[in-house]
């Protein structure tokens, strides 16, 4: 009986799908330009910047009337489709690697779209927002040498705060991910002996500490546990309302991580953004860079194997890089500086499908 | 149609034409079992090619996970994911099999039915949602009040040594015996509620307790159904990724104390395979599953073996 009612209902409402879905695609469609066909570009990668990419979908699609279907597959599985040639275009938080780019085969390009801080986040009893962390405690911590919260070193950046004697619980993110990559690519920068003895990766043999999964994984871990340290992207931190720390950068000062600092650190490392984009751009110069911070990018082929897509590629990637950044503030990521739009207006130009370009 | 309809006619059954079509259609269905699990041990042997060639049997015996050197070992993986399901089966077996029998042989029917309904919501309810619920609710409970009153009377045994965290083993079998319990439960009282009412008739006009009547009549009668819901509980604890990987803390060490962070094979996995760029990584981790799959086998053969070998005893015995 009851399977009875319950086919019968569904069987009506697939039914009652179907017409809508018949009804709208009746409206829709007319609507384009006639005996053009509709494009839909498919793309495959990180997660980082899911939601921009869904909004810049839906605005783009609103705007253009190219589709833009795009996967968080997460960036290892994005450089992967991208060298399989299933996706008009890949996405990554970490760059390729000379090996994956012999792989593809073919001129790679990595086209920065916006960027992201990673932060210390904290949950220590008493104490509020903004403990000083410089380069090398971040480091020690994490190698497991700096074991006390009351650590001379820690407390020597803290004036005047009350640091317990207790002991520093390290959290990390325990898949793989964009986040960790920049984290480490940090530690690698500011601490030899992090160089030496854990290197840099989407995921690496952690010398200490918990692993959680995602950032929410770690977030949780770290407000649920009382004297743990750990890492979550910057929007992870400000939409949970966590506490979190400033860092010390290259020019000495201690800088609160936000937007605008990070932006600030994209410009400073500006002249030693090599020609491909394929940096990590943490430890800038800069007096008011947040040191800690990461592209994430699209990668699309150089030369496009059709001209028709890959001249909608290009194009959509010209907006995301000009009118698309307007939304990047509102969902908490940091928009290109003018003058890298400016270098990448070049990329893009370069881009060419037949020995012709696309722009 | 005229064949079959005639076949009656003609004698032996075995000439039966759409009996032979039946018995070739089952039989067709129960060899694509046996294939399509030897297919998936190829597939993955061949994804997992590079790392067998690079490490070969040593992979099992090594315990450095690396992503960045490329030195991968499986051991604390394999050894967290028997650790972590033999301590909730031995969590959940008990407690499951006594809501089975007080469901089967004691409760009251009004109390019956929406027990064993609630019991088996619990079966429904994903994974995820348990991991979300041990994070936020079951982690800090242990941390806070589980982990000191161990600490407190057996505190002195290796078992329960290092700082009070919430995380890690403990939380990880607790969190798999509360999600194994509702096979157990449901699954144990459909057996014994088989059981002919007879044999309990019988035993109890002979003058046995309830207690004697469930020990000597239900529970014997009942054994092979109770272990099939052991089994089931079992491979649902080694497969479980979701919820263990939210509350086991993910550290690939080997650590007698429960309350150490540890990892288990689906958890790796799960954790790392998306983001595993090169291909010798992603061969590691398909490797791993090869692990996973040969854990499975051999503890699933073992306990069918020592079952095997318990009933006969206890036929003879008796």
């Amino acid at each position: 009986m009851v399977m009875r009612w319950i086919s019968g209902e569904t069987t009506r409402r697939w039914a009652r799908a179907l017409m809508v879905a018949v009804a709208v695609a009746g409206t829709v469609l007319p609507a384009l330009p006639a005996g053009a066909q509709p494009i839909t570009l498919n793309g495959a990668g990180a997660t980082f910047p899911f939601p921009l990419y869904s909004k810049w979908s839906q605005l783009y699609a609103a705007e253009r009337g190219v589709q833009i279907n795009y996967q968080s597959i997460g960036s290892g599985g994005g450089i992967r489709q991208f060298i399989a040639k299933t996706v008009d275009f890949g996405a990554s938080d970490g760059p390729m690697t000379d090996e994956q780019i012999a792989q593809a085969g073919g001129r790679v390009l990595h086209i920065p779209m916006v960027a992201g801080a990673v932060v210390p986040v904290y949950n220590i009893p008493g104490v509020g927002q903004g403990l000083n962390f410089t380069p090398e405690v971040l480091a020690d911590i994490f190698l497991g040498k700096i074991t006390r919260w009351n650590d001379p070193r820690l407390a020597r950046a803290n004036p005047g705060v009350k640091l317990p004697a207790a002991e520093v619980v390290v959290v990390h993110r325990s898949d793989g991910s964009g986040t960790t990559a920049i984290w480490v690519n940090y530690l690698s920068k500011v601490s030899p002996e992090w160089k030496a003895r854990v290197g840099e990766g989407t995921s690496v043999n952690w010398p200490t500490g918990l692993g959680g999964k995602g950032n929410e994984g770690v977030a949780g871990l770290v407000r649920q546990t009382p004297y743990t340290l750990g890492y979550v992207e910057l929007a992870y931190a400000l939409t949970n309302r966590m506490t979190f720390g400033n860092v010390r950068n290259r020019a000495g000062r201690f800088i609160r991580p936000s937007l605008s600092t990070t932006t600030k650190a994209m410009e400073g490392a500006l002249p030693l953004i090599p020609a491909d984009y394929r940096v990590f751009f943490t430890h800038p110069a800069g007096r008011d860079a947040y040191p800690i911070a990461g592209f994430t990018w699209i990668l699309i082929y150089g030369e496009q194997p059709d001209p028709v897509r890959g001249k909608a590629l290009v194009e959509f990637l010209w907006w995301a890089t000009h009118e698309g950044q307007k939304y990047a503030p509102t969902l908490l990521y940091a928009p290109l500086p003018k003058s890298l739009v400016a270098r990448i207006e070049g990329t893009l130009k370069s881009v060419t499908a037949g020995g012709k370009s696309l722009l | 149609m005229a064949s079959v309809v005639a076949a009656p006619a003609s004698g032996p059954v075995a000439a039966h034409r759409g009996d032979r079509l039946f018995g070739v259609v089952l039989a067709a269905a129960a060899l694509a079992v046996p294939l399509l699990l030897g297919g998936l041990l190829l597939a993955l042997l061949a994804g997992a090619w590079p790392a067998v060639q690079r490490f070969g049997l040593t992979f099992f015996a090594g315990s450095t996970w690396d992503p960045v050197t490329h030195e991968f070992g499986a051991l604390p993986f394999i050894y967290g994911t028997l650790v972590s399901s033999t301590l909730g089966l031995s969590m959940a077996v008990p407690l499951g099999l006594g809501v089975a029998i007080f469901l089967s042989e004691l409760a009251p029917g009004w109390l019956r039915v929406p027990v064993g309904f609630l019991v088996e919501l619990l079966a429904a309810v994903p994974s995820v949602v348990f991991g979300l619920w041990g994070i936020f609710i079951l982690v800090p409970w242990v941390r806070s009040v589980l982990t000191p009153l161990v600490k407190g009377a057996l505190g002195f045994l290796p078992l329960f040594d290092g700082p009070p965290l919430g995380i890690g083993m403990l939380a990880a079998g607790l969190i798999l015996a509360i999600m194994v319990v509702p096979f157990i439960v449901a699954v144990g009282t459909s057996v014994m509620r088989a059981v002919p009412t007879t044999q309990r008739e019988a035993a109890l006009a002979l003058g046995a307790t309830r207690w004697e009547t469930t020990r000597r009549a239900v529970l014997p009668y009942a054994r092979s159904g109770i272990m099939g819901a052991v089994f089931l509980a079992l491979a649902r604890a080694l497969g479980e990724t979701m919820a263990v990987t939210m509350v086991i803390g993910n550290v690939p060490q080997i650590k007698a104390s429960l309350l150490a962070p540890a990892y288990t094979i689906p958890a790796v996995i799960a954790n790392e395979f998306t983001e595993a760029t090169s291909d010798l990584y992603v061969a590691a981790l398909i490797y791993t599953a090869v692990a996973l799959f040969i854990v499975t086998v051999v503890v699933n053969a073992a306990a069918r073996l020592l079952v095997g070998r318990a009933a006969r005893d206890a036929v003879l015995g008796e």
